[in-house]
């Protein structure tokens, strides 16, 4: 087998292979369902349930989507601005970095006093956890222009706006695309986190509801949902990552994890 | 290249100090003057203060006291008529080379306002310019798929494409090997003397300094100064044979002795 396949397929095994140890860990140790179900029932469950869960699912799905393209618009926008502007970081980033140490769950009460239960408080949680990667990302990528390059098109007269348009923006592209992906797994657990608390559709409501009623299948069930619609939409924002900035892999003066 | 001729750029009396009034003082006293069409080379110690000269010239900063005056106008801002090349060629990743060469032709009028109707003759114009320093077949290329030497060969001719009447080169050469660095002296006094602007180079290399240029000035140890100047006599163009003549070994050794005497005060001030 090739090792490029193997690499392929390594996550799946790793996921079977913990799952076998948890089905096995299960029987040997007789754990009863209501605490933990094995890993068979669960896949029943998805089966059997598919109906209710894909209901959910859907809500969820849109729900997350809707929060973080408002993540996208708001986080670029910040950036740009705390990025191409001195004064605007420091008056800012300060709040930012404190904002984004508030635990979202406990401002889901305050939304839902403000917009009532329901979708707005999910996608408002979702963005709420999700803009700031994009922010800092955006900031990062403006703020780290090279000086040299900055003083040649500022001795050719260009204005904030010019570097910012012929430099900043598609430099920052790398780091904005980066951001994705953090940020839509983000989106998901901002929006699951409120609809557990102050919704009555979406998977964090399902698994709500059924861990009320000491359904475990259906709970692990819907988590396995979450965490499948997470990965899909990683893998998308990856692949736009690789198309859209193949430059900044290649170049050596451009170093980005993510 | 009489004295006589108004200068192109004057530098009168200037002071620069860094980070306000108590902040280090980079130059004092400096006095330079440079005639049209003539190649400058600034040489000195380490930290004496040649960046922020050009930066004075080219308007990035303002000096804390004298007068910069560049083609006869006090420079209060960005001088548009430069072009400027630094150690780091400084392309854009995401730009092929001819589209790097373009972008000066965004940013400058009057190219700025005719760029949208005029960009394929603008595009010819910078396939020529890439052509004369050896970049023809590079155009679609991407910084990253060309050797440090390209790549300072394409931050050359983005310095140029703009037509300048002034090129400011900050050891532009600094960073590569000897063999490349000597065959793009050529490329520049190639350029130089067909295009006719006004050079100011600074460099550590004393032989880049006397291969190039028409007049060298010897900067002093910070706060820097102009304690010397050297006119350099061999005809043009200058060859690696003229590198290897008496005048031009006696001229380097000359320079090289003020340096160490300027390196040896500033050491010597420390000490003290
Ligand atoms: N932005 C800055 N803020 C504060 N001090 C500075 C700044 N830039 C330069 N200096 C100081 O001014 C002095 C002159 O710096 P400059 O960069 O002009 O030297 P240089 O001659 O170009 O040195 P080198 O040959 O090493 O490039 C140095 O002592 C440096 O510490
Ligand atoms: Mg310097």
């Amino acid at each position: 087998m090739s090792r490029k396949l193997l690499g392929q397929l390594m996550p799946v095994i790793t996921l079977l292979g913990l799952l076998l140890l948890w089905e096995f860990g299960c029987i040997v140790f007789s754990v009863p369902e209501f605490v933990l179900p094995k890993p068979s029932r669960v896949i029943e469950t998805l089966i059997t349930s598919f109906g209710p869960i894909w209901f959910h699912a859907q809500h969820t799905l849109m729900t997350t989507l809707v929060g973080f393209v408002i993540a996208v618009v708001v986080g670029v926008l910040l950036g740009v601005f705390v990025g191409s502007s001195r004064l605007a970081y420091q008056a800012l980033y300060p709040l930012l970095v404190g904002f984004n140490s508030v635990p979202k769950v406990a401002l889901v009460p305050v939304l839902v006093v403000w917009f009532g239960i329901g979708t707005a408080p999910a996608i408002l949680t979702a963005f709420m956890l999700s803009f700031f990667p994009v922010a800092v990302n955006v900031a990062i990528g403006l703020a780290t222009l090279e000086p040299e390059l900055e003083d040649v098109l500022r001795s050719l007269g260009a204005s904030q706006r010019d570097i910012i348009i012929k430099v900043g923006l598609p430099r920052s592209m790398p780091y904005f695309f980066a951001s994705l992906k953090i940020a839509i797994t983000l989106a998901f657990v901002g929006s699951v986190i409120a609809e557990t608390l102050a919704s009555n559709v979406g998977i964090g409501t399902l698994v709500e509801q059924a861990s009320a009623n000491f359904r475990m299948p259906l709970v692990f069930a819907g988590l396995a949902v979450v965490a499948a619609m997470g990965i899909a939409m990683y893998a998308i924002f990856a692949g736009i990552e690789r198309r859209m900035t193949s430059w900044a892999t290649r170049s050596t003066d451009f170093g980005i994890g993510g | 290249m009489s004295a006589a001729a108004t200068p192109l750029v004057d530098i009168a009396g200037v002071r620069l100090t860094y980070g306000g009034i108590d902040g280090t003082l980079a130059v004092d006293q400096l006095n330079l003057t440079v005639a049209p069409g003539e190649f400058v080379a600034v040489v000195g110690p380490s930290g004496c203060g040649k960046s922020s000269l050009m930066k004075l010239v080219t308007g990035l900063l303002a000096p804390s006291a004298g007068s910069v005056s560049v083609a006869g106008q006090t420079v209060r801002g960005p001088v548009k008529i430069v072009g400027m090349a630094f150690q780091n060629a400084s392309l854009l990743p995401w730009r092929t080379t001819l589209d790097n060469l373009m972008l000066p032709l965004e940013i400058v009028e009057p190219y700025r306002s005719r760029i949208g109707r005029e960009r394929a003759s603008f595009q010819q114009d910078a396939r020529k310019l890439l052509a004369s320093v050896g970049l023809a077949g590079f155009e679609s290329k991407f910084p990253w798929q060309l050797s440090g030497g390209m790549q300072q060969r394409a931050s050359l001719c983005r310095a140029l494409i703009h037509q300048p009447s002034l090129l400011m080169l900050d050891e532009p050469f600094a960073a590569l090997d000897a063999f490349t660095r000597e065959e793009l002296w050529d490329v520049l006094q190639g350029i130089w003397i067909q295009r006719g602007f006004t050079t100011i180079l600074v460099t550590h290399d004393l032989r880049e300094a006397v291969y190039l240029a028409d007049t060298v000035h010897v900067m002093s140890a910070r706060p820097g100064r102009i304690v010397a100047s050297y006119k350099v006599q061999l005809p043009r163009p200058r060859t690696l044979e003229s590198s290897f003549l008496p005048e031009f070994s006696h001229l380097v050794q000359k320079l090289r002795e003020h340096i160490r005497t300027e390196r040896g005060a500033a050491d010597a001030a420390q000490v003290a």
